[in-house]
């Protein structure tokens, strides 16, 4: 921070001077405050406060109760009690979550919040990760992170996602904030391993560098050797996306003068002998990536024959494993010591049969969180059935992720999941084939379930074996499971499924359809039905422009719509764009896309509400209507 | 993409990555095999062909591969691929899919040199754009301004600039000469370039003859 800087950072709410009770003082004086958690105690204390100003102590008090508010929706309620408590919440907010990045300027959120220590922030759709949107289209950091740097410079964390971040980017984070200490980049792109160097290098506070399914350019520079020298103050260093070559010895140095590290995800060009040294440096680690889980390139680099369990052993704190991008299943007794403390596995790039994961599985008891490839069949699934009682979260990857192909898993494996994991959560399940039953026994044994995602892998596949609709399943999920927030459908359904939903699924937040539905009612029963609904995105399904006028009245309630290959046409988004001057209607066209493109007909639609209208950063192949 | 490459299939070569622009792009129009119906004297778009495969496909249309789908990331499409031919695949076309183009760019004076996917690009302003950009935070080029950056791609103006002391691209070709950029049309500078640097005007004014001279020798 430069001297010349007179405003203040944000105080510590610990270290203010301890009030007298703020709920005496608010139910005494507004005679109805909202509940203020009161500390217990009398209202005895106004007269102890004879203020000359009210006004003040009033915000003052606010403020020391404000900062225990931390669930982003109870502030917003706050801020709209009462411009007092507006401004109150205003300066007490220290976390800034953007769900749209184009939603608010960072002009006016900087304005509005002066004292941020934390900012979250996310850019493209989701269904940008699977190239149904064009290079380019936006999602700059650069916007956020130049008016941050003037505005916020005790700023500690940054939380993107699917953002297009550069190394000009990351080179003026690291020079503007004195203080930084959390650097987490989900899905984003637009950097290289320079950027990398630069944060290391100059972010000598920085305690968190996490990189998730991000693309990073190689750029040949050994970012790892450039962390400060001596001691660092790294607790989280997570790099399994970052596709480079990495200085082995650096690290090694960089993990033993770390003491403080808890959470180590290296990437796939470790191999197993190099983990091991990592692991015996790092004893105290609770997370674990262990890069390749076998070889490197083929070379056994000199450590066949070493036994790796004692090094997993030492490591009594482990509770989360990840890695093991080109295990070596001969290896996997090595993780026997940490299994049964284990509360998260991730096996989804391990290449492994239901035979090779028994052994590993039937130890896990405590395990909430297990990712895993459809290569261990649906009897893999029927063992982790029988082992993981305490299972909240699934996520089943396909091995080969093509249609029209004998799939190894199937409603076997789903079955035997909703009957041995009855706390089940959440669940992302790709198959081959599927039927309703499985899906209706699910939806009864598992009522805790908020996430439920299958994606039967084959366009609009009917229950393989009565060869009807998979509308029943979905609906009785809708219907039974009623704590259910998202949402993601497949297989051969019609409207009607999309009327279950509308019609039970009145806490759906998230809903992703794909070739799905017969007309435009598919589209309104859900916009009509699902008050909570917030983030819809649609590909290739019949719905047209009378489906689209159906959702006016809820547009402005939601963070999103992506509609594409669908039946809408230029026209019909125009009128949707005139009638919601606060709603951002984006129209292009998927580069990629070869079909024949008929005028006036819709490729791509994606709005979103806005408070500072059309973007002016959009590219030439988006029309903004 | 390697696993497409190994496998085997008779119908129409695919498009490889994405078309005009996209680096990383998974989109591929492949017909896929139909069966027996190789062996008889075929007519690729001949709609006749009995299809023999007992697979329960009831729809109409070939099941020709969908941009995007199934919903599964790329990194994860292309991981059986790597794992299968990581000796072979550099890193970058393992994160890139196989049809880009990386070719590093230096700055004469910048202390970081850089890596750009020309694929990425249609023109040499894109390019030019790019560059320009990735190169503003460096003060050395800061006299040059973004005018000059923006410039020194134009065909036209490279003799004005050679002239100056700004800053020149060059860029190394397949046969180990280096050059001037802008003297070949943009495709046949992808396809020849191998790596870029921009040089400061006065060191580059012996390339100019030489650009010549093989301008001559191509057309």
């Amino acid at each position: 921070m430069s001297e010349d800087d007179d405003r203040s950072p944000p105080s510590d709410p610990a270290t203010k001077p301890p009030r007298p009770c703020a709920a005496g003082i608010l139910a005494s004086g507004s005679g109805g405050g909202g509940g203020v958690g009161g500390c217990g105690g009398g209202s005895t204390s106004v007269e102890l406060f004879p203020a000359p100003f009210p006004d003040q102590v009033l915000e003052n008090v606010l403020e020391s109760v404000l900062c225990f508010l931390t669930c982003r929706r109870d502030r917003s309620a706050a801020s709209l009690v009462c411009k007092s408590w507006y401004r109150a919440e205003a300066l007490t907010r220290s976390e800034l979550f953007i769900g749209n990045c184009y939603a608010v300027s960072p002009r006016r959120a900087t304005a509005r919040f002066t004292r941020v220590r934390s900012v979250a922030i996310k850019g493209k759709p989701r269904f940008a990760d699977f190239n149904l949107m064009p290079h380019n289209w936006g999602a700059h950091f650069a916007p956020w992170v130049s008016t941050m740097a003037k505005a916020y410079p005790w700023l500690e964390k940054i939380y993107l996602k699917r953002m297009s971040v550069t190394d000009d980017d990351l080179a003026l984070l690291a020079d503007s904030f004195r203080n930084f200490k959390e650097l987490v980049l989900v899905c984003c792109e637009g950097f290289s391993t320079t950027g990398l160097a630069v944060v290391a290098n100059k972010c000598r506070q920085l305690r968190v560098l996490d990189l998730i399914e991000s693309e990073v350019v190689d750029d040949d520079v050994d970012w790892i050797s450039c962390f400060p020298a001596n001691h660092t103050c790294l607790e989280s260093l997570i790099f399994d996306c970052v596709e480079c070559l990495i200085n082995f010895e650096a690290l090694e140095r960089l993990v033993a003068r770390s003491p403080s590290l808890k959470k180590l995800r290296v990437n796939r060009f470790l191999s197993m002998g190099q983990l091991y040294r990592l692991m015996i440096r790092a004893p105290q680690l609770t997370h674990l990536g262990t890069g390749s889980f076998g070889t490197v390139d083929g070379m056994i680099l000199g450590d066949q024959e070493q036994d790796y369990a004692p090094a997993f052993a030492a490591c009594k704190s482990l509770t989360c494993l990840s890695g093991f991008r080109e295990t070596l299943p001969e290896l996997l007794p090595a993780i026997y010591p940490v299994c049964a403390n284990l509360t998260s596995l991730n096996f989804s790039y391990a290449n492994i049969n239901a035979e090779q994961l028994k052994p590993v599985i039937r130890h896990c008891h405590k395990l909430q969180t297990f990712w895993v490839l459809d290569s261990i069949c649906d009897e893999g699934l029927q063992a982790v059935a029988a082992a993981c009682k305490e299972l909240r979260e699934l996520r089943v990857f396909p091995i080969d992720a093509r249609e029209d192909i004998e799939g190894p898993v199937s409603e076997v494996g789903l079955q035997a999941i909703s009957e041995g994991c009855r706390k089940l959560q959440s669940i992302l399940y790709f198959c081959q084939r599927m039927t309703n039953a499985a899906v209706m026994a699910m939806s009864k044994n598992c009522p805790d379930m908020v996430v439920f995602r299958l994606c039967i892998m084959g366009r609009r596949r009917p229950d393989h074996l009565t060869g009807q609709p998979m509308d029943e399943g979905f609906g009785a999920i809708v219907m039974n499971c009623k704590k259910l927030t998202r949402l993601a459908v497949s297989g051969l359904l019609t409207d009607r499924a999309f009327s279950y939903i509308g019609k039970y699924g009145k806490l759906v937040r998230t809903l992703s359809v794909a070739f799905a539905g017969d007309s435009d009612n598919g589209l309104k029963y859900v916009l009509e039905g699902c008050p909570k609904l917030q983030k819809l995105e649609i590909r290739d399904s019949p719905f047209g422009d009378a489906a689209l006028r159906s959702g006016l009245h809820h547009y402005y309630n939601m963070r999103f719509l992506w509609m594409s290959s669908c039946k809408l046409t230029r026209q019909g988004c125009r009128e949707v764009a005139r009638a919601m001057p606060r709603l951002v209607v984006e129209v292009m066209d998927n580069e990629v896309d070869e079909g024949a493109i008929v005028e006036d007909e819709v490729e791509i639609l994606y709005m979103y509400r806005s408070l500072e209208g059309p973007r002016d950063d959009a590219p030439k192949f988006v029309d903004i209507l | 993409m390697g696993f497409e490459e190994t496998e085997l299939r008779l119908g129409l070569p695919g498009n490889g990555g994405g078309g005009g622009g996209g680096g990383s792009h998974e989109g591929e129009m492949v017909m896929r095999k139909r069966g027996f119906s190789e062996t008889e004297s075929s007519d690729e778009s001949a709609d006749n062909n009995v299809d023999l495969k007992l697979n329960l496909s009831s729809k109409d249309q070939p099941k020709a591969q969908v941009v995007g789908w199934p919903p599964v990331r790329s990194f994860r499409k292309n991981m059986m691929a790597v794992q299968k031919s990581s000796t072979d695949e550099s890193t970058e076309k393992a994160v890139s899919g196989g049809s880009a183009v990386f070719v590093k760019v230096s700055i004469d004076g910048a202390p970081y040199l850089r890596k750009v996917d020309l694929k990425m690009y249609k023109s040499y302003q894109d390019l030019s754009d790019a560059l320009g950009k990735m190169f503003s935070s460096f003060s050395t080029i800061g006299n040059c301004g973004s005018q000059g950056m923006k410039d020194f791609m134009n065909e036209s103006k490279l003799m004005d600039v050679l002239n100056g002391s700004d800053y020149v691209p060059t860029y190394e070709d397949k046969d180990g000469d280096w050059m001037l950029v802008g003297d070949v049309p943009w495709e046949m500078f992808v396809e020849s370039c191998k790596r870029l640097r921009i040089m400061k005007g006065k060191e580059a004014v012996g390339l100019a003859p030489r650009a010549m001279e093989k301008c001559k020798n191509r057309s």
